[in-house]
C-alpha cells in the first residue's frame, strides 16, 4: 500500500476512524433500508469503507515518512486522480456508445431493466461527466494548485478523502440508477443521501483549496486557480440548493424536491446551465491556462483578457439557465432575461478562447509536431466554436427551431468531446510523465493516433447530430398545403435512424482513442522511471519547498 | 522580484508574476473586444427596452413592444383554425358519402389523416395501418366492430375495454385455464376452428372436427354465431377469414381457446377533436379502398 506509506502515523489513524465512521453510516443505512433498495447501497458503503480499512490496517506499521516530504509537493492523490478519471473515461464512454447504439437498435436493452435507456443514458452523463471530467479536475487541481502557489498540500490525508469520497458518490450514483434510484434531475440524478455526502467532500475540497491558497509562497494568486476556485465554490452552491428535498423517511431512497412547478424547472435549469459553466467549463479553463503555455512554453497571450473573460464568465453564465427554458410555462420575462445575457456571455467566451490560441504565437511550429499540445490546441477551437453555438442557440428564435431536437445533443458533444475531453486528454498526456518522472509517454505514436480518433469522433458526431437535429426541427413544424402538419413524429423518426447510427459510429471512434490512451497511460506508468533529473517539467517545481510551520 | 521583461515574439512586456515558470503578457485588450462588448450590452439594452425582461416585485417590465408569448400562440392558433376553416367547415358538416364524392376535400383527407394517424394510431395499429399480433389490420375488410363510417366513428369515440362510461365491451373467455372446456373438447374444437377456414392439422380426422363443431355450438356461437362468421356487437371476429388477430396457426389458436383474449383500445373522445376523429375515420375507409 504506497498510499498509506505517504500517510503519517496520526493521519493513518485519522483515515481508521473516519473509515469506521463511513462503516457505521453504511451499517445504518442497510438497517433502515433494509425494505428498501438503499439497504443495497448501504451494503455498497459497508464494503468500500470495509475494503479501504483492510488498506489502511495492511500498510499502518509501514515506516512513517520523514520531514523530507514536505520539501516536495504531494502528488499522491493527483496520480491515484488521473488513473481514476482513465479509468471512469471507458466505461462512461462505452455507455455512451451503448446508449447511442440503443436508439439505432432498441432491442440492445436485452430485455433487462436496468438496461434500459432511462437507465443507462445517466450511467453515461455520470461517468464522462462526473467520474471522467470530475476526476481530472481533482487530479489537476491539486497538480496546479501546489505548483502555481509554491506551497505544499496542508496534509495528506484531506486530499485522499476527497477523492476516494468523491469516487464513491459517483459509485453510488450510478449503481443507483441501474437499481432505479434517481430524483429524476438531468445531471442531478443522485439521490439525498449520495447527495448529503458529496456535501460532505466538497466543503474539505474548498478548504483544502483555501488552506494552500493561503499558505501559498506566490505574490498573485495564478489565474488557473481563479478558474478552479470559482469551479469549486459555485459547484457547492449550485449543488446544494438544487438538491433541496425531503426524503421519504430515513429508511427510503426516496425524495421529493423541495421545489415544484416552474419554480422546479428554473432551479433545476439554473443549475443545469450553471453545471456546464463552472464544471465543464470554469474548471476545465482552469486546466487549459496552465497545461497549455507549460507545454507551449508560451508566455499567457494578456493577462489583462484573462480579467475580462474570467468575470465575464463568472457574472454572465449565472443569469442565462432560462434559454434552457424557452416558449414553456416559464414567464416570458425570466426567459428573455436570460437570452441577453446568453448573448452578452459570447464575449468573455471568446476573449478566453482567443487568449489560449494567441498564446499559442511562437509556438505553432510545436502545435504542428505534438499531439499534446495539438489536443489542447483543438479543445481550444471547439470552445470557441461550442459557445458561439450556445449563445446563438440561446435566441428564442432559433431555439424555436433546435429546442427538444438533436442539435442539443450535438451541441453538448462540441463541448464535451472537443472541448472538455481535449484539454483532459492533453493535461493528461503532459502530467502522466511529470508525475511518474518518466520521459515521456511510453508511445508519442499512440499519442498521436488517440488524436486522430478523437477528432474523428469528435466530428462524425457532431455533423450527424447536427444534421439530424435540423432535420427534425424542421420537419416538425413543416406544415402541407391544408395548413396541417406535414409529418408525423414517427416520420422523423425514421429520418434519424441513419444518423443515429453515424452517431455511433462517431462515439464508437471516440471510445476507441480514449482505449489507446488508457494503454499508453498504463504502459507510461509501468516502463522503468528515468533515472536523470532533465525531464520534460521544467527544473523549478523539483526544487526543494521548505515552508514557514512545516 | 517582480522582473518586467519585453517578449521577443509579440513585443509586449510581461506582467512581471511567474509562477512555476509560467508568465503573463501584459498585453492590452484589442479594440474590437471593447466594441463588441459594448455591442451586446447595447443590445441588451434594447432588448430590455422592447421586450418583456426585468422583474418589480410581483409584476414585470412588459416592454414597449408589448410582446406576450401566450397571446402570440393562442392568435397564431386562432389565425390557423380561420385558414383552415374552408375545408375543416366542408368536413364538419358534409355526410361521409359527400365528402368522398369530393377529390378534393379527398386529397386533405390523405395528407392530414396520414399525421393524425402516425401520431395517434401507429404505435399499436403501425404506420401502414396494417396492426401487428394482437392489434387489428385495419386495411382489411374484418372490423371487428363494423366497418361503416359510424361504427367506426364510434370506436374511435368510446374505445375497446377502455375506461370511458360507454366503452365498447369485448371479452374471450379463458375456456382451458377456467376449466369450461377439457383438453380433448379443446382440441376437437380447435380442429374444427381451423377447418373453416380451410387449414387442417395433419393429424385431424373427420371426427374430430365433427365433434368440434359440437363443442362450438355450445360454447362459441353464442359471440362467434352460429356460422363462425363473428358478430360486430360483441366485437366477436369472424373465423372463417383469413385474417387472425393473434395468429392463426394451431398453435396460436389453442392459446387463444385456452386463455381467453381482451383486447384494449383506448377512447379518443377526450384527444381528438370531432373533426380529427371523422378525417381519421375518413382516411381509414379511403385507405381499406386504395389497399387491395
Amino acid at each position: 500500500m504506497q498510499v498509506i506509506a505517504t500517510l503519517t502515523r496520526s493521519e493513518r489513524q485519522w483515515a481508521l476512524i473516519i473509515l469506521l465512521v463511513l462503516f457505521a453510516l453504511g451499517l445504518a443505512l442497510m438497517a433502515a433500508g433494509r425494505n428498501d433498495p438503499l439497504a443495497g447501497h448501504g451494503a455498497l458503503v459497508m464494503i468500500a469503507a470495509l475494503a479501504a480499512i483492510f488498506a489502511v490496517i495492511s500498510g499502518y506499521f509501514t515506516p512513517e515518512p520523514g520531514d523530507e516530504r514536505l520539501d516536495h509537493y504531494y502528488d499522491e492523490p493527483s496520480k491515484i486522480g488521473l488513473v481514476l478519471a482513465m479509468a471512469w473515461a471507458a466505461v462512461g464512454m462505452f455507455f455512451g456508445v451503448w446508449v447511442a447504439a440503443l436508439l439505432a437498435w432498441p432491442d440492445l436493452t436485452f430485455d433487462a431493466g436496468w438496461a434500459s435507456f432511462g437507465r443507462i443514458r445517466p450511467v453515461h452523463t455520470t461517468g464522462v461527466i462526473f467520474g471522467f471530467g470530475g476526476n481530472a479536475l481533482i487530479a489537476t487541481s491539486f497538480y496546479v494548485m501546489q505548483r502555481t502557489s509554491r506551497a505544499r498540500l496542508p496534509d495528506q490525508l484531506s486530499p485522499l478523502f476527497v477523492l476516494f469520497g468523491y469516487n464513491l458518490f459517483c459509485l453510488l450514483a450510478v449503481s443507483g440508477y441501474m437499481m432505479g434510484i434517481t430524483q429524476s434531475k438531468e445531471y442531478a440524478e443522485p439521490e439525498w443521501y449520495a447527495d448529503i455526502w458529496l456535501v460532505v467532500v466538497w466543503v474539505v475540497y474548498f478548504v483544502i483549496y483555501l488552506r494552500t491558497l493561503a499558505r501559498r509562497n506566490e505574490p498573485h494568486i495564478y489565474v488557473a486557480n481563479w478558474y478552479y476556485l470559482a469551479f469549486i465554490l459555485v459547484v457547492a452552491m449550485l449543488h446544494i440548493v438544487n438538491n433541496l428535498a425531503v426524503p421519504v423517511s430515513f429508511g427510503s431512497a426516496k425524495s421529493y424536491s423541495l421545489f415544484s412547478g416552474v419554480q422546479d424547472a428554473m432551479t433545476q435549469w439554473w443549475y443545469g446551465h450553471n453545471a456546464v459553466a463552472f464544471f465543464l467549463t470554469s474548471g476545465f479553463l482552469g486546466m487549459l491556462y496552465y497545461y497549455m503555455p507549460k507545454r507551449a512554453g508560451r508566455p499567457i497571450y494578456s493577462y489583462r483578457m484573462s480579467i475580462i473573460s474570467f468575470w465575464g464568465i463568472t457574472f454572465f453564465y449565472m443569469w442565462a439557465g432560462s434559454h434552457h427554458l424557452h416558449y414553456t410555462a416559464l414567464p416570458q420575462w425570466v426567459q428573455s432575461l436570460g437570452m441577453t445575457f446568453s448573448i452578452m456571455l459570447l464575449i468573455p467566451s471568446w476573449v478566453s478562447a482567443g487568449n489560449a490560441l494567441m498564446t499559442l504565437n511562437g509556438a505553432w511550429h510545436k502545435v504542428r509536431d505534438d499531439a499534446v499540445l495539438r489536443f489542447m490546441m483543438v479543445a481550444a477551437v471547439f470552445y470557441g466554436l461550442t459557445t458561439f453555438e450556445g449563445s446563438f442557440m440561446a435566441i428564442r428564435t432559433v431555439n424555436s427551431l433546435s429546442h427538444y431536437t438533436d442539435w442539443t445533443i450535438g451541441h453538448v458533444h462540441a463541448g464535451t468531446l472537443g472541448w472538455v475531453s481535449m484539454i483532459t486528454f492533453g493535461a493528461i498526456y503532459a502530467s502522466v510523465p511529470w508525475l511518474w518522472k518518466r520521459p515521456a509517454m511510453y508511445s508519442t505514436q499512440l499519442v498521436e493516433t488517440h488524436f486522430w480518433f478523437a477528432i474523428a469522433g469528435t466530428i462524425v458526431y457532431v455533423f450527424a447530430m447536427w444534421n439530424s437535429g435540423i432535420i427534425q426541427g424542421l420537419m416538425w413544424r413543416t406544415y402541407n398545403d391544408s395548413g396541417t402538419l406535414a409529418y408525423s413524429f414517427v416520420d422523423s423518426l425514421i429520418a434519424m435512424h441513419p444518423y443515429y447510427i453515424a452517431r455511433t459510429v462517431g462515439g464508437l471512434l471516440f471510445l476507441t482513442g480514449t482505449l489507446v490512451g488508457c494503454y499508453n497511460v498504463w504502459m507510461t506508468i509501468r516502463t522503468a522511471p528515468r533515472t536523470s533529473t532533465t525531464g520534460a517539467e521544467p527544473a523549478l517545481a523539483e526544487q526543494p519547498l521548505l515552508q514557514p510551520g512545516e | 522580484m517582480e522582473k518586467f521583461e519585453r517578449d521577443p515574439h509579440t513585443g509586449y512586456l510581461t506582467t512581471g508574476h511567474e509562477w512555476n515558470g509560467i508568465i503573463e503578457l501584459n498585453t492590452p485588450v484589442p479594440r474590437i473586444i471593447y466594441v463588441f462588448l459594448i455591442a451586446a450590452v447595447l443590445f441588451s439594452l434594447g432588448y430590455w427596452v422592447l421586450m418583456p425582461t426585468w422583474p418589480l416585485g410581483t409584476t414585470f417590465t412588459k416592454g414597449l413592444l408589448g410582446a406576450d408569448q401566450r397571446t402570440a400562440v393562442s392568435q397564431s392558433l386562432k389565425q390557423a383554425a380561420l385558414d383552415h376553416a374552408t375545408w375543416t367547415n366542408l368536413i364538419e358538416k358534409e355526410g361521409y358519402a359527400q365528402i368522398q364524392g369530393n377529390p378534393q376535400l379527398m386529397e386533405t383527407v390523405r395528407t392530414t389523416g396520414r399525421t393524425l394517424f402516425g401520431d395517434n394510431c401507429a404505435a399499436c395499429h403501425g404506420r401502414e395501418a396494417k396492426g401487428g399480433k394482437g392489434f387489428p389490420n385495419l386495411t382489411t375488410n374484418a372490423w371487428l366492430w363494423g366497418g361503416s363510417p359510424e361504427a367506426i366513428a364510434e370506436t374511435i369515440r368510446v374505445g375497446v375495454n377502455s375506461t370511458h362510461p360507454e366503452t365498447r365491451t369485448s371479452q374471450m373467455l379463458a375456456f382451458g385455464r377456467d376449466g369450461m372446456l377439457q383438453r380433448p373438447d379443446m382440441e376437437n374444437v380447435l380442429a374444427y376452428v381451423l377447418s373453416l377456414s380451410g387449414k387442417t392439422t395433419s393429424d385431424a380426422s373427420a371426427n374430430q372436427i365433427a365433434a368440434g363443431k359440437t363443442v362450438f355450438a355450445t360454447n362459441c356461437a353464442s359471440c362467434h354465431g352460429d356460422d363462425a362468421k363473428g358478430k360486430t356487437d360483441v366485437g366477436a371476429p369472424d373465423l372463417t377469414d383469413a385474417v387472425w388477430i393473434y395468429g392463426g396457426d394451431a398453435n396460436s389458436v389453442y392459446t387463444t381457446i385456452w386463455g381467453g383474449r381482451q383486447g384494449h383500445m383506448p377512447t379518443w373522445e377526450s384527444r381528438l377533436s370531432p373533426l380529427d376523429r371523422k378525417i381519421l375515420v375518413l382516411y381509414l375507409i379511403d385507405l381499406r379502398k386504395a389497399t387491395p
